[in-house]
């Protein structure tokens, strides 16, 4: 009886057009047409300026706990940017950039952000799920979803979005079992931030690479730099074209870096070297997108200037809203009991009854 | 008229084989589900990957968070899935799937996504399948806000309760009990779905009501056949939906006789019976005779041997001796 190498034919690719200075790499530069790549440089800009504010706002308690997207807008972007309207967008907890590209209005993640479901919503036609908390639990989701839109035979695709802590969740390798087996137009978009929590990459799994897990579960995996926006675009639209054809799921890691907290409710500074933190600020997915956008003379100074008073004007004017829809719904606590079921039970309108007149006694 | 007999077991097929028929959007999801694979290890979705095809009748991997949350992410896309978890035990696996999302992303999205997603459980003392085979988790789910819990006491009402959780638009647990798979009863009428929240009088008497479902209402039924030869009339009230249960028709039952017991397989500390209890004593106060009893199993696990699972299970004898003890 033999023992034998088993050859497989698996590898996993690594991917990076831009260098740190933003010089793209010719032979692999995507081609992308200058509205989108402005698109996109205005998204990740944006996405970054509301979390600013909305960390000031945390901390002065105006908003709750929250996940801030810095540093990770090129993995976001990148990837959200292949979508179609059609397909479907499955996000994490810290998807803020790629739910705005696909419509959510500022002031809706404010309201969410500050403890109201109602800034959940999500807007009409815009098909994406609400942000799941319980770590890696959207990923089987998404490739229901798949399921669905393959059924369908509509041609359409589910995106979904996890950390590198997701990956060592059950969720995750069922859902991509299941998504190899029954072949889903897929894509599961790994942002590697290096930690999970405070949980460095390497105590994660002694896998070199989150993207070869893929190769278990029979389905396409690749590694790409998660800071440069044209090697994610890049490995985003390959997937999706896999999908669209019918040839089934991806694998997508985005080595990124977290550069806020993980929540407003931790420190950092206790599980990160600043050192570190000073590296990865060289490969900033924003300054380099701007070198080379600048480098193409699609960028300049001025253009840059306008764009960030018109986003400043644009986030404050989005916490007004919000904040005037707060006020409304301080106002009727009893709106708790809305949306449990499709058609409201007799004993939760008996409950929700009993709110509405204690809340009319306590007012007098 | 229906004048066949048949199993629940054939009664839950022919609902599905209905159902399916009727809505191209159901899909079946289930570890061995699919005719190949022996069509369910108890046959219950036998038949219906011939028919609909394996692309809407799937046997899965072994992977219950995977199963529901495939189902999950289906239904918002627009399928209307019957997940079946072959045991109840094992939805425990699936409890972030089902609590944390069926229940409520329809409430976390404001309304705007429905989970129309039916699960399938099977469970029951019975077959010496002991502890992690055949507990009673239904007060878990009826605890969870956002969840229906529903189960049929004869094979015409699982079918017709069973259809009525597919075309209903939220999340429900379909509790199927295992010895009850091979008990007989008339035959669902075709095309009859029974309405979720709304009991049924399994029974019509006057001087004892017993709340009850699933199997325990044909052990109430027996406990009332016994009490009739004393003279002792009494009503057996059919939950059908656990959650949300049917207030009106069970505190009218219960205004009639001013007595009441509450019966079920679970155990009975912490269980559906205390929360029913609990709204008799608040809402009848007045007019009850007796202090509300209450039947379940003991506190324990599902024991494996014969004779102690027999124990553990209550029998019509302990159904008459909580109703003697509202009589006194």
């Amino acid at each position: 009886m033999p023992r034998k190498e088993i050859g497989l034919e698996s590898t996993i690719d690594y991917l990076s057009i831009l260098d740190t200075k933003g010089k793209p790499d010719k032979d692999l530069e995507p081609r992308i047409g200058k509205e989108l790549l402005l698109d996109m440089h205005r998204a990740m800009v944006r996405a970054r300026r509301f979390d600013e504010h909305q960390l000031r706002w945390q901390r002065q308690g105006r908003l709750g706990t929250f996940a801030p997207v810095i540093g990770q807008e090129a993995s976001q972007i990148g990837t959200v940017a292949v979508l179609d309207d059609q397909d479907w967008m499955v996000p994490a907890y810290r998807q803020s950039a790629a739910a705005l590209w696909r419509g959510t209005p500022l002031a809706g993640l404010l309201l969410y952000n500050a403890g109201y479901n109602e800034g959940g919503e999500i807007p009409e036609g815009q098909n994406d799920l609400p942000i799941a908390i319980p770590v890696a639990s959207q990923i089987p989701h998404a490739v229901g979803i798949g399921y669905a839109l393959k059924q369908e035979g509509s041609g359409h695709l589910a995106m979904t979005y996890f950390g590198d802590g997701a990956t060592s969740e059950g969720d995750f390798h069922e859902a991509m079992n299941f998504a190899g087996v029954f072949n889903t137009p897929t894509i599961f978009v790994c942002e590697n931030n290096q930690y999970a929590i405070s949980v460095p990459r390497e105590k994660q799994t002694r896998a070199g690479t989150l993207a070869q897990k893929a190769i278990a579960y029979g389905i396409p995996g690749i590694q790409v730099d998660g800071n440069d926006i044209l090697a994610v675009y890049s490995a985003a639209s390959e997937a999706a074209e896999r999908a669209r054809k019918g040839d089934g799921p991806t694998l997508i890691e985005c080595v990124t870096y977290r550069m806020a907290v993980h929540t407003t409710a931790d420190d950092p500074g206790k599980y990160r070297t600043q050192k570190e933190e000073e590296q990865w600020q060289k490969k900033d997915p924003i300054e380099r997108f701007r070198k080379y956008l600048t480098a193409r003379k699609l960028l300049n100074k001025k253009k840059i200037e306008s764009l960030e008073e018109e986003l400043e004007k644009e986030v404050k004017s989005a916490w007004d809203e919000a904040e005037q829809r707060m006020a409304e719904l301080d106002r009727h606590p009893e709106v708790m009991f809305d949306h449990l079921y499709g058609e409201m039970p007799a004993y939760l309108g008996t409950q929700r009854k009993a709110m509405t007149d204690e809340d009319d006694d306590a007012n007098g | 008229m229906a004048q066949n007999k048949v199993t629940t077991l054939q009664a839950i097929n022919t609902a599905l084989h209905e159902a399916m028929a009727q809505d191209d959007s159901i899909l079946v999801f289930g570890e061995d589900v699919a005719d190949p694979e022996e069509g369910g290890v108890n046959g219950a979705t036998r038949g219906l990957s011939t028919e609909f095809g394996e692309s809407r009748v799937r046997s899965t991997p072994i992977s219950e968070q995977a199963i529901i949350g495939a189902a999950i992410g289906s239904a918002m896309a627009g399928m209307r899935p019957v997940a079946e978890i072959m045991l109840m035990n094992f939805s425990t696996v699936a409890m972030d799937m089902i609590v944390n999302h069926a229940a409520k992303l329809r409430y976390m999205s404001g309304g705007q996504t429905a989970v129309p997603l039916t699960i399938r459980v099977t469970t029951g003392a019975g077959f010496g399948t002991a502890g992690q085979h055949s507990d009673y988790l239904e007060a878990w789910f009826a605890h969870t806000a956002g969840l229906k819990v529903v189960t049929g006491s004869t094979p015409a009402e699982t079918a017709g309760l069973l259809k009525a959780c597919i075309f209903d638009d939220d999340p429900c647990i379909f509790i199927e009990n295992l010895p009850a798979y091979w008990q007989k009863g008339e035959a669902p009428e075709p095309g009859q779905t029974i309405p979720l929240g709304k009991a049924r009088i399994a029974r019509e008497g006057s001087d004892v009501t017993v709340v009850t479902y699933g199997p325990q209402v044909a052990v109430a039924e027996a406990a009332a056949e016994q009490l009739a030869e004393e003279k002792i009339t009494v009503e057996v009230v059919d939950l059908r939906t656990i959650q949300p249960w049917d207030r009106d028709t069970v505190l009218n039952a219960v205004a009639k006789t001013g007595r009441a017991v509450v019966s079920h397989e679970a155990v009975r500390a912490f269980g559906v019976g205390a929360e029913i209890s609990s709204v008799i004593h608040e809402e009848l106060f007045d007019q009850l005779r007796a202090p509300v009893q209450r039947v379940g199993a003991p506190s324990t696990a599902v024991p494996y041997s014969k004779a102690l699972e027999s124990a553990f299970v209550p029998d019509a004898d302990k159904v008459v001796a909580a109703i003697r003890k509202t009589l006194k």
